[in-house]
């Protein structure tokens, strides 16, 4: 098969292991990868700050980016369930508001062939064993548009429980929202932090070395709390003490991973 | 705000001259500072809230409780999602048909010997209700739990007017004894502990056993003896209604504590103040809600007390029945087409009981009667909040869009997608004047991420934070970086990004791959 990769913006500039992870994978399955240089962002921080108006463009470009991908490739991944939830539940609003309603067909019509990455794997690949090791103890947590807007179920949980050396335990509390939330990590900065102390417990409280998830934008989140958190505990107990905390690691870097090396 | 605040008169919240009445459009609701209004923006008020660690700890507990014995309840409906399907369908018809119902309902009613008074606003409304007693002479009224007597502040109203207003719901009257505000709609003292109910009790409650210990059973009979009397000698109670049956002209009130089946029969007149909204078309439409109610809001398969009636009936119950029709800011919310689902609620708390802001700030955080996931939404549709300066335009970003409270919405309101249409709603309605910070902001992102050759050199251009970082992560940043910072790390830009990577490691299929 022939995947078009919607890197997001946020990988390609700040995560670009998780892009190349999820290149990494696709090509051991044997399909060919290829990243149409022209795609930018879908604009979902926008839409889902207020600005609409700003994101259409944003929204027509990602639309004119993919759809010629589409006509040389089948399908379109992102190792994200946010992005993808929002060119399949927001674009075409988006488009339609402005009353775009061809780019809202065209934005549909796009949105039908782009996949989230465990969604691509499990769904259209049938594949959950990936011929991946990664030799730690990991926990899930299911981000919320990953499981509340796209519904990508225990597809996750399936790919993880294949791989070799991982051993992955329960989060508990692993329905509820990490705190990000886009904007709102700035906007509502004490209730976010309030929701990511209760989740980094719950973390903990598992004994993993990580956590995975299937979007890089709620873990530099959770990352980013867990990273203060160790960092105190070094300033407070000294060298070391913040040894063994946990860290976080996207799904695509766990399932790269072989025992040649250890993607991430 | 505050220069814009009127003096409040007759305790009745001072009124907006700029929020009252949208131009040429239906009423608005909420003065400056109304039981729809608070004083700070979300995020301040929460900031406060967030410190009361015993308020954090007594709503993880209740929260929890409820929002599990919720799921198994509901996990054993077999038809759970058609009944929710059916439940958003005729909600959606009543609001469809609701000029047409309402009337029908005003026909049946008085046909059957009660009064229908309609109010535009709190004010009017307040002011019918106090007349109505004052005509009966009582000087204090029983009431029954209800949403919309809080909406319009109708209890501080009467007390202005020299009548007492007595709660007896026993949570509502632990908020009422305390002096305090309720933070949920259906379990409004959830924010006190029994241990707090215990002082609350001895401090308040007159002829109270001073040995009382916080023995739930113990204080809900310390309630039990106060409020038997009041029933008895009560002669007019004031109610809501969680339903009204156009073509019957029945009214129905869903309860708990045997207190609302109290109100609604031994008094002998009967007030119920009920937001328009309410009215459904057909007796039959109650079997579904009957069914999505009482599990989504307490957990319970059904809830002890459904108390109906129609009209008067000689010699058994209250003589007297007058319905106060209430639009307060809901013609308003109906025109917005999106926003208008919101109306579908039926007040059954489940998207509280859910959510992880409320399940941290609490109620009083949003200001409003209304809080959690629907009274974001709720309160900004009823008060047509769009100002900036406008505490209620912070409420529609309370939220991480989580999509919780969605799940479990037994009418299917996509709360999601019509906080996204208000905070859109918001900016757009700022738009003109001088931009916000944040507007820049948005437009320069929107600029920089809507062509690949600004997106690289503002990728090339980030590179440059990374001297701020230490071990691969940024832990101090000015302003609005700060608000990130002042709880987690953000991690460093890479050496490379992706697409650079990908441009030296795969040039030629790269410039195969499309624009």
């Amino acid at each position: 098969m022939r995947i078009a990769l919607m890197a997001t913006c946020l990988a390609d500039a700040m995560f670009p292991s998780v892009a190349r992870a999820t290149v990494t994978v696709l090509e051991r399955l044997g399909h060919e990868v290829v990243f149409p240089p022209g795609q930018t962002c879908c604009g979902q921080m926008h839409v889902n700050t207020g600005y609409a108006r700003e994101a259409l463009p944003l929204v027509a470009h990602h639309v004119d980016v993919f759809e010629e991908a589409l006509t040389s490739c089948d399908a379109v991944v992102a190792p994200s369930g946010s992005c993808v939830g929002s060119v399949r539940h927001q674009h075409a609003t988006v488009a339609d508001g402005a009353g775009r309603h061809a780019l809202a067909g065209r934005a549909t019509a796009v949105a039908a062939r782009t996949y989230e990455l465990s969604e691509l794997l499990v769904d259209v690949l049938g594949v959950t064993d990936v011929g991946a090791y990664y030799p730690h103890r990991v926990t899930y947590h299911p981000t919320c548009h990953s499981l509340r807007l796209l519904r990508v179920g225990d597809k996750p949980l399936q790919l993880l429980r294949a791989v070799a050396g991982l051993d992955l335990v329960e989060l508990p509390g692993a329905e509820e929202c990490c705190g990000f939330g886009g904007t709102f990590a700035m906007k509502n900065s004490g209730t976010s932090s309030a929701m990511l102390e209760d989740k980094m417990r719950h973390i903990r409280e598992t004994g993993a070395e990580r956590c995975t998830a299937g979007d890089a934008s709620c873990l530099m989140h959770i990352d980013g709390g867990l990273r203060r958190a160790a960092r105190e505990t070094v300033r407070v107990a000294g060298d070391g003490a913040g040894h063994g905390a946990p860290r976080t690691v996207h799904l695509a870097e766990i399932l790269a991973s072989t025992r040649a090396g250890v993607f991430a | 705000m505050s220069a814009l605040r009127r003096p409040v008169a007759l305790g009745m919240p001072g009124r907006r001259a700029d929020v009252g009445h949208a131009p040429g459009g239906p009423a608005l609701a909420g003065g400056a500072s109304s039981p729809l209004r608070g004083e700070e923006t979300f995020p301040r008020a929460a900031k406060r809230e967030l410190a009361k660690p015993q308020l954090r700890a007594n709503l993880a507990h209740a929260t929890s409780t409820i929002r599990a014995k919720r799921a198994a309840v509901v996990g054993e409906v077999p038809d759970w999602e058609a009944l929710r399907d059916a439940g958003a369908a005729m909600k959606a018809e009543a609001m469809q048909r609701l000029p047409e119902l309402l009337e029908e309902l005003e026909r049946a009613v008085t046909a059957r010997g009660g009064v229908v008074h309609w109010a535009r606003d709190a004010d009017e409304a307040n002011a019918i209700v106090a007349d109505l007693v004052r005509a009966t002479g009582a000087r204090e009224v029983v009431k029954v739990k209800s949403m919309a007597t809080q909406e319009i502040g109708l209890n501080e109203y009467l007390d202005e007017a020299g009548i007492e207003a007595l709660e007896t719901d026993l949570a509502e009257l632990i908020v009422q004894l305390a002096g305090d505000t309720p933070s949920h709609i259906l379990v409004p003292a959830i924010h006190r502990s029994r241990t707090e109910i215990r002082e609350i009790f001895l401090e308040h409650m007159a002829g109270v056993d001073p040995e009382l210990t916080d023995e739930p059973r113990l204080l809900a009979m310390a309630a039990r003896a106060y409020l038997r009397e009041r029933f008895l000698r009560a002669e007019v109670a004031v109610s809501g209604a969680n339903f009204a049956i156009a073509e019957t002209g029945t009214l129905a009130v869903v309860e708990s504590e045997g207190n609302g089946r109290m109100c609604l029969t031994l008094p002998r007149t009967l007030i119920t103040v009920m937001g328009i909204e309410k009215v459904l078309p057909r007796a039959q439409d109650l079997e579904v809600y009957l069914q999505l109610l009482p599990r989504s809001s307490t957990g319970e398969r059904m809830n002890p007390y459904t108390s109906m009636w129609t009209g008067v009936t000689p010699g058994d119950g209250p003589q007297e029945f007058h319905l106060v029709l209430l639009d307060n800011g809901r013609t308003a919310a109906l025109a917005d087409e999106v926003g208008r689902a919101a109306l579908h609620c039926i007040r059954c708390s489940a998207c509280l009981n859910v959510c992880p802001v409320y399940e941290r700030t609490g109620g009083h955080a949003y200001g409003s009667v209304y809080p959690g996931p629907i009274g974001a939404i709720l309160t900004p549709l009823l008060t047509g909040a769009v100002d900036h300066d406008d505490p209620n335009s912070s409420l529609p970003y309370a939220s991480t869009l989580c999509g919780a409270c969605y799940d479990v919405c037994p009418v299917k309101i996509d709360i999601p997608s019509i906080l996204v249409h208000l905070r859109t709603r918001g900016v757009d309605a700022g738009r003109g004047g001088v931009p916000a910070p944040e507007a820049v902001a948005m437009k320069a992102a929107g600029v920089v991420m809507g062509s690949p050759t600004a997106f690289r050199a503002a990728e090339a251009a980030s590179r440059a934070v990374r001297v701020l970082a230490r071990d691969g992560a940024v832990s101090r940043l000015p302003w609005p970086g700060s608000l990130w910072t002042a709880s987690r790390d953000l991690p460093a830009p890479p050496k490379e990004p992706f697409r650079a990577w990908w441009a030296r490691e795969r040039g030629a299929s790269a410039a195969e791959g499309g624009k």
